[in-house]
């Protein structure tokens, strides 16, 4: 794999990440628990969607084989979508949904804020802006994890079992492959051990203090969504997501 | 060497033949980067209707290249849903100012920083009933306590908030409890 193939991988990664991640919390658009939840979660949606738009502007300019970036978001199959398996997890109950959310957010965090010393300035410009947001999310994020852990006998089972749920998908999150190698070699993408110390040192800290039990370290991972073997539900989003442009395609105006 | 917007170093017939290239009646060769500043200062934000987009800091440079006038501006947010509508609302100002086809750029670096919104702009907020951001972006931690926000409607300090997001990406909600107004605050990133 040259340096150019895996920056154009791992443009995808973080742009798909993104994109299918703010897709499922849209999901929640008109039927979150509280009002005020619902202005939060539309709000990183709205983040998220942002931030892939950046990563596909990119990746479109690399690719540059005259995709631009609504094409890579609408016009790619399943297969060809690289997201983190994590991301595309079921909106569940509010725990699932804020503890997808945590675990998402601090590998993100990290990501972003060592992609802000990236090699490539375009990079680095696009995540010095994603890393200001991020930070909010993570904070609040946590906050949720917290509070439901180290909130009533119910709240605290239920935030237990989402970390139990979740847990089989994070290890995805830290596990480097070829990609992620040749970028941290480059100097583009973050070194891997230093991700995998920063996000278990996080995680593990915001789950002690809600007193919930992290799965362990040597639990079996899923692991695949980088390389486009995703879980069952990533279809469902794709037909909803993508259907307007699929029907119509090249349509320019709505 | 003359500067294109220095009208005095031109000839007459100069500025008849730039004129021949734009509109009837307007000259935008002739503006210098401080009217066009002040052109921009007229166009206000369409989330927050009390600031311009130069008091923001949405606007970060103007400057003529050769005969071309160029722009840059920053979004605020990534995924903010009002940055293609400020490049619009540019645009359309500068076309009517005379300018066939001025040159907006997007930059992402630096990032956009509430520490660029103007004193008067943030003044702007304060009377518009949006708490303006309190501190310094750099030196926020990542999970540190909220600063104290006072309520912009009657000062006082007594305040809580409500939820981390308002009703744009930009903004948080927040409560007086001294005068029972709900109010929003503006975002320190």
């Amino acid at each position: 794999m040259t340096q150019a193939e895996a920056l154009q991988e791992y443009l995808l990664r973080l742009a798909d990440s993104d994109m299918i991640l703010g897709q499922r919390l849209c999901e929640l658009c008109g039927k979150a628990p509280a009002l005020e939840e619902e202005m939060a979660l539309m709000n990183v949606a709205l983040d998220l969607v942002g931030q892939a738009r950046n990563w596909y502007e990119y990746a479109a300019e690399l690719i540059d084989d005259g995709r631009d970036a609504d094409k890579l978001a609408f016009r790619r199959d399943a297969h060809h979508y690289r997201n983190l398996l994590l991301t595309e997890q079921p909106n569940e109950d509010y725990a699932v949904t804020m503890g997808r959310q945590f675990f998402f957010d601090v590998w993100h965090y990290f990501t972003l804020k060592s992609l802000t010393e990236s090699s490539d300035e375009h990079i680095a410009g696009i995540a010095a802006k994603a890393l200001k947001e991020a930070t909010y999310h993570l904070r609040r994020s946590s906050e949720w994890v917290k509070r439901l852990g180290d909130g009533t006998e119910e709240s605290h089972r239920r935030m237990q079992d989402a970390v139990d749920i979740l847990w089989r998908f994070t290890g995805e999150l830290i596990t480097p492959d070829d990609t992620d190698r040749v970028m941290a070699e480059a100097g583009i993408g973050p070194d891997p051990d230093q991700l995998a110390q920063d996000w278990r040192g996080m995680v593990k800290e915001v789950l002690t203090k809600a007193t919930l039990t992290p799965g362990a370290e040597d639990a079996w991972m899923y692991m695949g969504g980088k390389h486009g073997e995703h879980t069952e539900h990533l279809g469902f989003i794709l037909a909803e997501m993508q259907f307007l442009q699929r029907a119509y395609p090249d349509a320019t105006t709505w | 060497m003359p500067q294109p917007g220095d009208s005095d170093s031109r000839s007459a017939v100069d500025i008849l033949i730039a004129s021949d290239r734009v509109p009837a009646n307007a000259r935008p060769d002739l503006l210098t980067e401080d009217d066009i500043w002040a052109l921009l200062e007229e166009i206000k934000d369409p989330e927050v209707p009390a600031v311009s987009v130069v008091e923001l800091g949405i606007v970060r440079t103007v400057r003529w290249d050769g005969n071309e006038l160029s722009i840059d501006v920053t979004p605020t947010y990534s995924g903010c849903p009002a940055t293609e509508l400020i490049e619009e609302l540019i645009t359309e100002a500068l076309r009517a100012a005379g300018f066939r086809d001025p040159r907006i750029n997007q930059v992402l670096t630096p990032a956009w920083t509430t520490d660029w919104i103007t004193d008067e702009g943030k003044e702007k907020l304060r009377a518009f009933g949006i708490a303006p951001p309190e501190g310094s972006s750099s030196k926020m931690s990542l999970l540190g306590e909220p600063e104290v926000i006072a309520c912009p409607h009657c000062g006082s300090k007594d305040t809580e908030r409500i939820s981390e997001f308002g009703s744009t990406a930009c903004k948080a909600l927040y409560r007086c409890k001294e005068c029972l107004e709900p109010f929003d605050y503006f975002k320190c990133i």
